[in-house]
């Protein structure tokens, strides 16, 4: 070796060594560094319980961390609002990924705004994990590293309702969409499923998302005379069309997909109209997780001011998978992302998580409701399920 | 047959909805040359104006008999209207009527968004849908595909005895014959001895008693009634007192049961989706508007109003 560079190495080696010292002699030897993680989500308009719920959620998370002594880091979470509007969401997602500080993020209830944002995350390299926003395309229409999802897609809410409608013995459907991007891939999915398990569609009619006479479409579906009318698209519109079919004497099965699951569906027509009416969504209640009850008295006992929801445990989950990882390779933005994706089999609040080579959870849950009495319950907790009351045939 | 009958059936109802709603823009453009955008939110004020009664009258008087609970909540939706519509006359279309006619169109519009925002934001849970009370008794007779309702009867002889009052009205009355001389000439009409204030906000009061009867029909045909309803109502409101001829009752009337034949037939006979009815229904009325710019039944400004 050249002494020249020798003797130059050596110096820069004393001087690294003397920043290191020097730099652990100003703090006290079991302070952590401090590491920022991000959160997005409607925190204001109409679905900001939802956001609100899963942000707190996910401060829990970093909260019960920071307490804990071990490990390396302590979190700090910044949370930015996407108002459910898509160019708000890309704005939000530019602002925390170009945060070169900012090294994983829990993102996302709508899927509009997903749909939008995964490509800023993609081109600033900042690992998120979806947690609230059900479309397909959102992980399956590219494969990008750093985008993964803990909610399980349309696709596996469509299964799970064709399985269950198919296992009730229902073999006629009728179907109506709105004609969204999200009512038309639900019927793309469920009209798929239910045809390959031997049932067939008699009908299928788009209807425009303002639309307020559903008369004669419910004409023609009569005349073909459905077991069941599946529905795709979100509760206004469920609460007419299920008004109109009283009116025209139709005596089906009433079907919704995860845009129905709303108490305003129930007010909105009254609890006798609504009783027996299915509905689809991602995600168990609370009191159904297997440690659902533990999560529920540590948010309590945090005094947030709104509830958790559906979506709460998800991006509880969601964050302690990111701490995690940055425990596990620091603070790197590539090295998190490759980490969450190796995921495979953890057992969790919400259940067992696998990332499969999309970036998808590969174990979703999905639950199925019913009205009863004027209020949705889990299918297996209903009256319905024990055979004591029958779903129309 | 009986699916025939039954689409014809709904395209009744749907058709009185849209020609009580059309006579309003019809009556209004013929007395003062005045676009009222806000007609559509104004027939959903009138559902809310009848829920909010009914819900009132339940929480009072819960042993009143259906019948006069359905009266009760048809007068409470009329007045409220009423009293409505010749505020806004008096306060925003007659001062406006100076100005270039943009203004009246714009504030209109305006209007009607600030009642369905009103709405939304002020009614108890007002941005989600409310159930309407079924006022009329239930009996139905079914047969195969058809089902005839007792209480679409009553609606649709309602309508036709309001669209028959207002004919009367219209026709032999003093008011009426007042209403018909501004709508001639107003000039004339002032020098004559009509007291010109009072026709226009008359006018006002019996288009907008019409909006609440299509209101409170709205709700007790669909039972269910949202603070969106009258956007697209509006529209085709609008629309239909335009291929029926603007400022001609008849001619809004004859309107409101061609723009409801559209939409059943765009959605029956037309064998792609029935998603595009309302394409195909408006399409069909801008190639009427093509055909027949004047309207259907065109108006003779000896026949106005």
């Amino acid at each position: 070796m050249n002494p020249s560079i020798f003797r130059k190495s050596l110096l820069v080696c004393c001087f690294a060594l003397f920043l290191a010292f020097s730099g652990a002699g100003l703090q006290p030897a079991e302070a952590k560094t401090t590491v920022k993680v991000g959160y997005i989500g409607p925190l204001t308009g109409g679905n900001s319980s939802i956001g609100l719920g899963a942000r707190n959620a996910a401060e829990l998370a970093i909260m019960e961390r920071n307490k804990n002594p071990g490990g390396e880091y302590a979190f700090e979470l910044v949370s930015l609002d996407d108002e459910c509007k898509p160019n708000i969401g890309v704005q939000s997602a530019t602002k925390m990924a170009a945060d070169k500080s900012i090294f994983g993020a829990v993102t996302h209830y709508c899927s509009a705004v997903a749909l939008g944002t995964v490509d800023v995350y993609h081109r600033f390299g900042l690992p998120v994990i979806i947690y609230g926003a059900v479309h397909p395309d959102i992980t399956y229409a590219h494969n990008y590293p750093e985008v993964l999802r803990i909610i399980g897609t349309l696709i596996n809410q469509n299964q799970v309702a064709s399985k269950f409608m198919l296992s009730q013995g229902y073999k006629r459907f009728a179907v109506i969409h709105d004609t969204t991007d999200y009512g038309k891939s639900h019927k793309e999915f469920f009209t798929k499923y239910i045809t390959e398990g031997g049932a067939k569609v008699l009908a299928e009619f788009g209807v425009t998302a303002d639309q307020q006479d559903f008369t004669v479409e419910l004409t023609k579906i009569k005349s073909l005379n459905p077991e069941v009318i599946w529905f795709a698209g979100l509760y206004p519109q469920g609460v007419r069309i299920r008004a109109q079919m009283e009116k025209l004497g139709i005596n089906a099965q009433f079907q919704g997909v995860s845009g129905l699951k709303s108490d305003a569906f129930i007010t909105g027509i009254g609890p006798e109209l609504a009783e027996g009416c299915l509905s689809f969504l991602e995600g168990s209640p609370l009191e159904k997780l297997p440690k659902g009850e533990e999560f529920m008295k540590a948010y309590t006992a945090r005094d947030f001011k709104n509830a958790p929801d559906a979506m709460a445990p998800f991006s509880y989950v969601a964050m302690s998978q990111i701490m995690d990882a940055v425990e596990k390779v620091g603070p790197d933005r590539k090295k998190i992302a490759q980490t969450l994706r190796a995921i495979k089999g953890e057992d969790t609040l919400i259940g067992k998580v696998s990332y499969d080579d999309h970036g998808q959870n590969s174990e979703p849950y999905v639950s199925k409701y019913v009205v009863q009495d004027g209020k949705w319950l889990v299918w297996e907790d209903s009256e319905y399920a024990s055979g004591k009351r029958n779903l129309k045939k | 047959m009986d699916l025939l009958l039954q689409y014809c059936i709904n395209g009744l109802m749907l058709g009185m909805m849209y020609a009580l709603v059309a006579v309003g823009f019809t009556l209004f453009f013929g007395v003062l040359d005045v676009i009222v955008f806000s007609h559509g939110d104004t027939v959903m004020i009138g559902s809310f104006a009848g829920l909010a009664t009914y819900w009132w009258l339940h929480a009072f008087y819960p042993a009143l008999a259906l019948g006069w609970v359905a009266l009760l909540v048809l007068m409470a939706a009329a007045v409220t209207v009423a009293f409505l519509g010749v505020i806004v006359a008096d306060t925003m279309i007659v001062p406006l009527r100076k100005g270039p006619a943009l203004n009246t169109l714009l504030a209109t519009m305006m209007l009607g968004t600030v009642l369905r925002e009103s709405i939304r934001l002020f009614f108890p849970d007002g941005s989600n849908p409310q159930t309407f009370p079924a006022l009329l008794p239930g009996w139905s007779w079914s047969s195969g595909n058809l089902t005839l309702r007792f209480d679409n009867l009553v609606l649709f002889c309602g309508g036709v005895l309001i669209i028959f009052l207002i004919h009367m009205i219209i026709n032999r009355t003093r008011l009426g014959m007042a209403i018909r001389a501004v709508a001639q000439d107003e000039e004339a009409a002032r020098i004559m001895g009509v007291n010109y204030r009072f026709v226009v906000l008359a006018t006002f009061a019996l288009g907008s008693v019409v909006a609440a009867f299509a209101g409170v029909m709205n709700g007790l045909y669909y039972s269910e009634i949202n603070f969106g309803v009258g956007l697209l109502l509006g529209a085709i409101g609008f629309s239909s007192a335009v291929i029926g001829g603007l400022g001609n009752i008849y001619g809004a009337i004859l309107g409101g049961f061609i723009f409801a034949l559209l939409q059943t037939l765009g959605a029956v006979a037309v064998p792609f989706a029935s998603a595009y009815k309302d394409v195909f229904a408006f399409g069909a009325v801008i190639v009427l508007m093509a055909w027949r710019p004047t309207g259907l039944i065109a108006e003779l400004s000896s026949q106005r109003v």
